[in-house]
């Protein structure tokens, strides 16, 4: 048996939290010190994985496969393919970045991190198992450190967006375990390649079909989240601590995207294709909601929560435009959401952390007294903008085009054209939130505020590097992705 | 006649007056307690060597099987932990300990036999030796609250007890016989599946079964009686008590009443709606700990009907899984209560407030117990569910899972609610909690299991899948 590559990236963080928990004479700097140290292998290794990955093959990959509950027939299945690769890859280094992110906290620093690196586990496992089970463990593995996280370390009304976190997500976990179980009954197995070649949709009675499609997407929907299951969200990001908000926004939310991808679209393809037009109207209405909130917030952390609401939207309608590059581009507009958000998040935690303020009438003018972090502030506004040559303009063209051009779903033009308004109102508060708060007269408050350090800057600079890399060369990404749509397009016959 | 068979009970019993006498002449009390602990390896070693055994003795009303043998360890095992975080606690009962633990082992030999007899006359016996004990043992503080629990209990109990034997009689009327298997086989060649008298004793079977199990509308009495009872008998309730409940319905219902599964099956699956539901519901509203898990209790004893009324051999595994993942989980959290209520001396939750500094691993250990009770992964709480439900399922009762499901979201809110107490809450004091060494050594025993069956379940699920295997409908 070759080295098992995945149960290590994602066990390491797990053991590092337990390592933390039992270090003697804890000491901040060791154990942050030691959390880093765990996250960063797990993100070389993603990396490992990623160049040893055969881009000619489709299907899973670095499979880890042996029986665990044989009673029920569960098994412990591990397997990345086109579609888990480059999210496992985004979610080992904002991991990693979130250690750096928090390297301030020394509020009960040793549970922080502890909590932190189980948050991560957690994460990881969803985007490497392949057995329907196991995928529903690590799905739910989130949720005790993420309410224990908001609810120590946030800010705000911290307490009542961590137990609304926690009860949005348990009611979507509660219907896809109802749905999981019916599938299995059904189908017989928990195994998500078998499940996905048997072509369900023909076996099953539409009813059933049907019903196992919206208990499972249900989840999918809470998290991602899709409109009308947001109201979660802003409140969340908003009261999260930064590094928490990094790692919500940047790979939390996209385990909804990944799930309906995976699990939904895979295995009922036809299903999907039925449902398309529910769902498509539901992602402009999503894209235009989100961007037209965003424009009216005054709240730094909250404008960037709402947008995130906005550009899921885009997801949405990749995912269920169902072409190729439509569903190409969905992915990687969940990878460059996760890093221009990731950063977005990392930066507004810079501002409000220098001046003590996240209220834009009272912010303003800082161009003068903080020069990096507004470069950088502003590179990131307009990858999330969609600027050529950012990662959000090669997500967002893919998706557009592909969306457009797509012969699955009848009418998704005229759907495309109005959520491509969502662009237009997404440049109108970006660029207007960055004129509010760097540009202008300089404040004399904020004069001799500092700019980032040498450590801030590290992580800043490699996500814009990483931004500005997958938006010139989406290659890089968008070839593995590709191997990992194509089962899809091949089960919905194209 | 093989007496042999009877010899875990037998050697129960000789332990529990021994200990009795030995009270007599002993002045370090402690002593008493580790007796009755060590004591317990005797019928566990005659348990064991039982297990693959298949026979009948006293004309058939005494059946040794996987099934009974099982649960038999089950009971022994807990009484162990119940005795072992007892110990400390016992300095309590300014008299009469010696009596304390022999109740105790009385009450077990008790449930040791209800799981083991298949005759309607002896399960009758085997209940009130359990029951009365179980009295006793509830009022045993004797301050107020105390002895308003055992009266309580003693009242509710003897009505239920009432009601069951009615049921019994009945059955008995319809049937001519006391004996399980030849109830069934009365039932089937006589033709009483319609008969509106067998579904009379039904109801008033399941009506005397659920008082044990506490199944809504007979909890009346748990949420006093468990707030007033000694916290080791609460624990001991509602664990033990209900296991042997279950088992004793798990053998009546499909050895004697298998032909008429449709009626009960359905019965079970309403009121185990009705019971998860409710017992989720007013347990957000408790500010007492040990009432709201009386209230939790009673809302997983709904979740546990669901394997009875999934009405199949997955549906009676299950149940017997979940009630051992059950047992660990539970008795974990009544331990580490027991060990901080005895220092802070209060059982209210806004008395835990900051527990993670004072006692950081006791308010750990508590908090992996309410988070498996709650069903969350990488816990022995959610497999127990993912597996009942999925019986559940299988048997067509897909919305039956769902209301269950939707009830574990509730049961989050107030089960957190502790937790972020215990993490978020300032300390009331700074003074450390400490706690004694044979409580650090059951709840290890207890948290040990909550996460070994949380991640290899099949440890567990392997024995309850071979006990249960007789049940086919």
């Amino acid at each position: 048996m070759s080295f098992p590559y995945l149960s290590t990236i994602v066990f390491l963080p797990v053991i590092g939290a337990i390592v933390i928990a039992l270090l003697p004479r804890a000491n901040p700097r060791r154990i942050k010190l030691t959390a880093a140290a765990f996250t960063a292998v797990s993100f070389v290794l993603s990396l490992a994985v990623l160049f040893m990955f055969d881009r000619g093959l489709a299907g899973p990959q670095f499979i880890e496969q042996a029986s665990w509950i044989p009673a029920i027939n569960v098994q412990y299945f591990m397997g990345v393919d086109g579609l888990s690769l480059p999210l496992l890859l985004l979610a080992t280094l904002i991991g990693f970045i979130a250690v750096l992110v928090s390297w301030k906290i020394d509020l009960r620093a040793r549970e922080y991190f502890a909590w932190i690196l189980l948050l991560e586990t957690g994460i990881l496992g969803v985007f490497c198992s392949l057995d329907l089970v196991l995928f529903f463990i690590f799905w739910e593995v989130e949720i005790i450190p993420m309410y224990l996280l908001i609810s120590i370390w946030g800010s705000g009304r911290k307490e009542y967006s961590a137990i609304k976190f926690v009860l949005y997500t348990l009611a979507g976990s509660a219907m896809m375990l109802a749905g999981i179980l019916l599938l299995y009954f059904q189908a017989d197995t928990f195994n998500m390649v078998t499940l996905a070649g048997m072509g369900l949709d023909s076996i099953l009675s539409s009813l059933m079909a049907t019903s196992i499609f919206f208990l499972i997407l249900f989840a999918f929907a809470v998290k991602l989240p899709v409109f009308p299951f947001h109201t979660w969200l802003p409140d969340a990001h908003t009261d999260a601590p930064t590094a928490v908000s990094v790692i919500l926004a940047g790979i939390l939310i996209k385990m909804g995207g990944y799930g309906m991808l995976r699990v939904c679209v895979s295995i009922f393809p036809e299903t999907a294709q039925n449902y398309a037009p529910l769902l498509i109207a539901l992602a402009v209405v999503g894209i235009l909601y989100g961007a037209a909130v965003t424009l009216r917030q005054t709240d730094l952390k909250r404008l960037i929560a709402y947008s995130s609401i906005s550009h899921m939207g885009f997801v949405l309608l990749g995912i269920f435009a169902l072409s190729q590059v439509s569903m190409t581009g969905a992915v990687l507009q969940m990878v460059s959401h996760g890093l221009v958000t990731g950063l977005l998040f990392a930066m507004v935690g810079l501002v409000y952390e220098k001046t003590h303020e996240r209220s834009i009438p009272k912010l303003g003018g800082l161009a003068r007294q903080m020069p990096i972090i507004v470069v950088v502030f502003s590179v990131a506004g307009l990858a999330a903008l969609g600027l050529p040559g950012t990662s959000g303009f090669a997500a967002e063209f893919l998706i557009f085009l592909g969306s457009f051009s797509s012969t699955m779903v009848s009418g998704i033009q005229v759907y495309t054209i109005v959520g491509i308004l969502g662009v237009v109102l997404g440049a109108g508060y970006i660029l207007w939130m960055l004129k509010r708060v760097f540009y202008g007269p300089p404040k004399a408050q904020y004069d001799g505020v500092p700019d980032a350090n040498r450590l801030e800057m590290v992580y800043i600079f490699a996500l814009v590097a990483l931004i500005m890399l997958i938006g010139i060369y989406p290659a890089v990404l968008t070839d593995v992705i590709k191997t990992g749509v194509s089962p899809i397009l091949a089960a919905l016959g194209l | 006649m093989n007496i042999y068979l009877l010899a875990p009970e037998i050697s129960l019993c000789a332990l529990a007056v021994a200990v009795i006498l030995l009270d007599l002449f002993v002045e370090r009390k402690w002593i008493v307690g580790a007796v009755s602990i060590v004591g317990l390896i005797v019928p566990a070693i005659f348990s064991i060597a039982l297990w693959g055994t298949n026979e009948t003795s006293f004309g058939g009303a005494l059946v040794i099987d996987h099934f009974s043998v099982f649960f038999k360890l089950f009971f022994l095992a807990i009484a162990a932990l119940i005795l072992l975080s007892s110990t400390d606690y016992a300095r309590r009962f300014a008299a009469f300990r010696g009596e304390y633990y022999a109740m105790l082992l009385l009450a077990t030999a008790g449930m040791m036999l209800m799981a083991s007899t298949r005759e309607l006359i002896s399960i009758y016996v085997a209940l009130e030796l359990t029951s009365i004990s179980l009295y006793v043992l509830a009022g045993f503080l004797k301050d107020t609250k105390s002895s308003e629990a055992g009266l309580k209990y003693l009242l509710l109990g003897a009505v239920s007890s009432a009601v069951l034997l009615y049921g019994m009689a009945l059955v008995f009327g319809l049937t001519g016989t006391t004996h399980l298997q030849e109830i069934a086989a009365a039932i089937s060649a006589g033709g009483l599946l319609n008969s509106p008298a067998l579904l009379m004793g039904i109801v008033l079977l399941v009506a005397g079964f659920g008082f044990k199990i506490a199944a809504v509308p007979f909890q009346m009495w748990v949420p006093d009686v468990y707030e007033g009872a000694p916290t080791p008998v609460t624990a001991y309730l509602s664990v033990a008590s209900k296991a042997a409940g279950f088992a004793v319905i798990l053998r009546v219902f499909y050895e004697a009443l298998g032909p008429a599964s449709v009626d009960w099956g359905m019965i079970f699956a309403v009121l185990a709606a009705i019971t998860m539901t409710v017992g989720n519901v007013v347990a957000i509203a408790q500010k007492n700990i040990k009432r709201m898990l009386g209230y939790s209790s009673i809302a997983q004893a709904g979740y546990l009907m669901v394997g009875l009324a999934a009405v199949s051999s997955t549906g009676s595994s299950a149940l017997v899984f979940f009630l051992g993942c059950y047992a660990f989980t539970n008795l974990g959290a009544f331990i580490a209560i027991i060990a901080i209520s005895d220092k802070i001396d209060s059982d209210e939750i806004a008395d835990y407030s900051g527990m993670i500094r004072r006692a950081p691993l006791l308010a750990l250990a508590l908090a992996l117990c309410l988070i498996s009770l709650t069903g969350i992964p990488a816990t022995a709480g959610f497999m127990a569910k993912i597996y009942i439900f999925s019986a559940g399922v299988n048997s067509g009762l897909l919305w039956l899972v769902i209301i269950a499901v939707i009830n574990s979201v509730i049961s989050a809110f107030y089960y957190l609610r502790v937790v972020r107490v215990m993490f978020l809450g300032a300390p009331v004091s700074e003074e450390r909690v400490s706690s004694p060494r044979s409580l650090q050594t059951a709840l290890s025993f207890a948290c040990l299991g909550v996460l070994l069956l949380g991640i290899y379940p099949w440890l567990l699920l392997k024995v309850a899948e071979t006990a249960a295997s007789m049940f086919i409908p």
